[in-house]
């Protein structure tokens, strides 16, 4: 039995810091392009449902006028979008592909680290991100506040949720082409159904009930309030958002333990 | 064990077993490597090689047995072990759209290396790759990504370094530039566990050899030793058309000979010129080898 004076401990920043290196150092390389998507696409959205249908059919919603309501909607959209997807793809072409992660775990990194690390980095880009579509919105009249400085870190806590559960799907699936499945049963409806584009008090009742269980419901309402006022509801909002997060953070340590170690 | 002490193994393996499903990886595994020693661990695809590999860095975890790395125990302590252990996989594994700088600054710092700018330079110095270093690693040729590999391997200057299948698939020239930087690992004394199918790379680099088949090691020793203990001193190579081949080792089976296929010819090991007067004249006499020792152990034709 050998003693182990420097034996290393779980979750340490230093490995945490280096994995996250690495994904800096590759995202260099395309920032560009996400940055102009991040820019554009929100944008588009703007315009065709902002100015299509808000100057057309819906003028106002809830008080608000309903490309302000849009606005603070798309940033659920830009956060699951650059969150769940860059982390399932991303995920599975990591370890099936490039075999990345055999190269990390070659190292003093563990699953729990590896897992961590990447959540971490994509939940901070998605939070980023996200913000973009409300800087569109103030060219569309949208006035700023200060609660608005709240929505990079309510976007991060969500991000942090989705990115984990792009990794828990990476690590279950065998193919690639499952995350059709994925995307068609739980991020579309997830989004449709997150107050986005229409107000939930509008749906069947059920469906009402179903979108309190929705994090991207969840975080519309929060950036909604930063933008045009808090209620004491937020709290608890944000709270299962936490608890969201560290759930499928868990399921996704579990999920890629399985895969990775052998 | 005090771990500043110098280990005498830094690798000690004991009755290890891993199964995937039905199929048995490693079976019974029991290898010691001593420090400061190179080990060629040679064996045929599916020996169980790549498992072994796996198992030692805490990807892989053994379904029973005694595993300890650099006086930890593992799984348990891998993550310890793997500090101070430098893996150069079999698959190519780098970041093509980054820098070769940028890959060594992270693989430095997935290792805790304090010094990062100092241990950049010393491993870009060793792959040759200094004029390189701002290049991204896609523009690299194949034998300049091998040195890399290698390179990001040491990066942390490590006590044990693993080799899995270093050369495989490279043309013979990349081959030798990799074997001339295993050579100067081991004359720095680093211990190094080899994994490969090439018996030159294994005969050439190795001090000691261990035969893997069917997931256990099945002969070690030095590579002399192997070829004397297990194919003698000579070889007899018989050339002809198939049914005369056929004829000779049925003749070599009755005289107790062990005989394998060698491409257009029957290889007859352990024979004798006087004694063994069936073997004809023409036949070419070669001084035993590895890869007679191999394909006798193994069964399976030598690369």
């Amino acid at each position: 039995m050998s003693k182990d004076p420097d034996r290393m401990r779980r979750l340490e920043p230093a490995a945490i810091a280096g994995v996250m290196s690495r994904e800096i150092a590759n995202f260099r390389t395309f920032w560009k392009a996400t940055a102009f998507s991040s820019l554009l696409e929100p944008t588009i959205y703007l315009l065709a449902f902002g100015l299509g249908l808000g100057t057309t059919i819906v003028t106002n919603v809830e008080g608000v006028d309903y490309i302000e309501f849009v606005g603070t909607g798309i940033v659920a959209t830009a956060v699951i979008f650059a969150s769940a997807l860059p982390s399932m793809f991303g995920t599975f072409i990591k370890y099936r592909f490039q075999r990345t992660y055999d190269a990390i775990l070659a190292a003093p990194v563990d699953v729990e680290e590896l897992v961590t690390a990447e959540v971490l980095w994509i939940a901070m880009r998605a939070g980023f991100f996200g913000c973009f579509p409300i800087l569109v919105c103030f060219f569309f009249g949208l006035s700023p506040t200060w609660g608005m400085l709240l929505i990079p870190f309510f976007g991060f806590v969500t991000a942090c949720g989705f990115a984990a559960f792009g990794m828990a799907v990476a690590g279950t699936v065998s193919k690639i082409d499952q995350f059709n499945y994925v995307t068609t049963v739980v991020i579309t409806p997830l989004f449709l159904v997150a107050g986005t584009f229409f107000p939930i008090n509008q749906l069947p009742e059920g469906f009402q009930i179903a979108a309190q269980f929705n994090p991207l419901y969840q975080l519309v309402e929060l950036v909604r309030g930063a933008a045009f006022g808090f209620e004491t509801v937020d709290i608890l909002r944000l709270l299962g958002l936490i608890v969201f997060s560290l759930v499928l953070w868990r399921i996704a340590i579990h999920q890629l333990t399985k895969r990775l170690i052998d | 064990m005090p771990l500043d002490l110098p280990l005498e193994c830094p690798i000690r393996l004991s009755n290890v077993f891993k199964s995937f499903g039905s199929i048995r990886a490693v079976d019974g595994l029991d290898l010691d490597v001593p420090a400061g020693s190179c080990l060629g661990l040679l064996g045929p695809n599916g020996a169980g090689k790549s498992t072994t590999m796996r198992l030692l860095t805490g990807q892989a975890i053994a379904d029973s047995g005694d595993l300890e790395v650099l006086g930890f125990e593992l799984p348990k302590q891998s993550k310890s072990a793997r500090a101070r252990m430098g893996l150069v996989p079999q698959l190519d594994n780098l970041d093509v759209d980054v820098s070769v700088e940028e890959n060594l600054k992270v693989s430095a710092r997935l290792y805790r290396v304090k010094d990062i700018p100092a241990a950049v330079d010393r491993a870009l110095d060793l792959a040759r790759l200094t004029d390189r270093r701002k290049d991204a690693v896609d523009e690299l040729s194949g034998g300049m990504r091998r040195r890399m590999l290698l390179a990001r391997g040491l990066i942390h200057d490590p006590d044990l370094i693993l080799l899995d299948e270093p050369t495989v698939g490279l043309d013979p020239q990349i081959r030798t530039q990799i074997w001339t930087l295993i050579d100067d690992l081991r004359s720095r004394g680093k211990t190094v566990l080899m994994s490969t199918h090439y018996i030159e790379e294994a005969e050439r680099l190795a001090d000691d050899i261990a035969v893997m088949a069917h997931g256990k090691i099945i002969a070690r020793g030095k590579p002399s030793d192997l070829v004397t203990e297990f194919a003698g001193e000579l070889t007899a190579e018989v050339y002809g058309p198939p049914d005369r081949l056929t004829e000779v080792r049925a003749l070599a089976d009755a005289e107790g000979l062990r005989s394998r296929p060698a491409g257009p010819a029957v290889a007859i090991v352990g024979a004798d010129r006087d004694r063994h007067t069936f073997i004809p004249p023409e036949a070419v006499w070669r001084a035993a080898s590895l890869e007679d020792v191999f394909v006798l152990l193994t069964g399976e034709e030598a690369e």
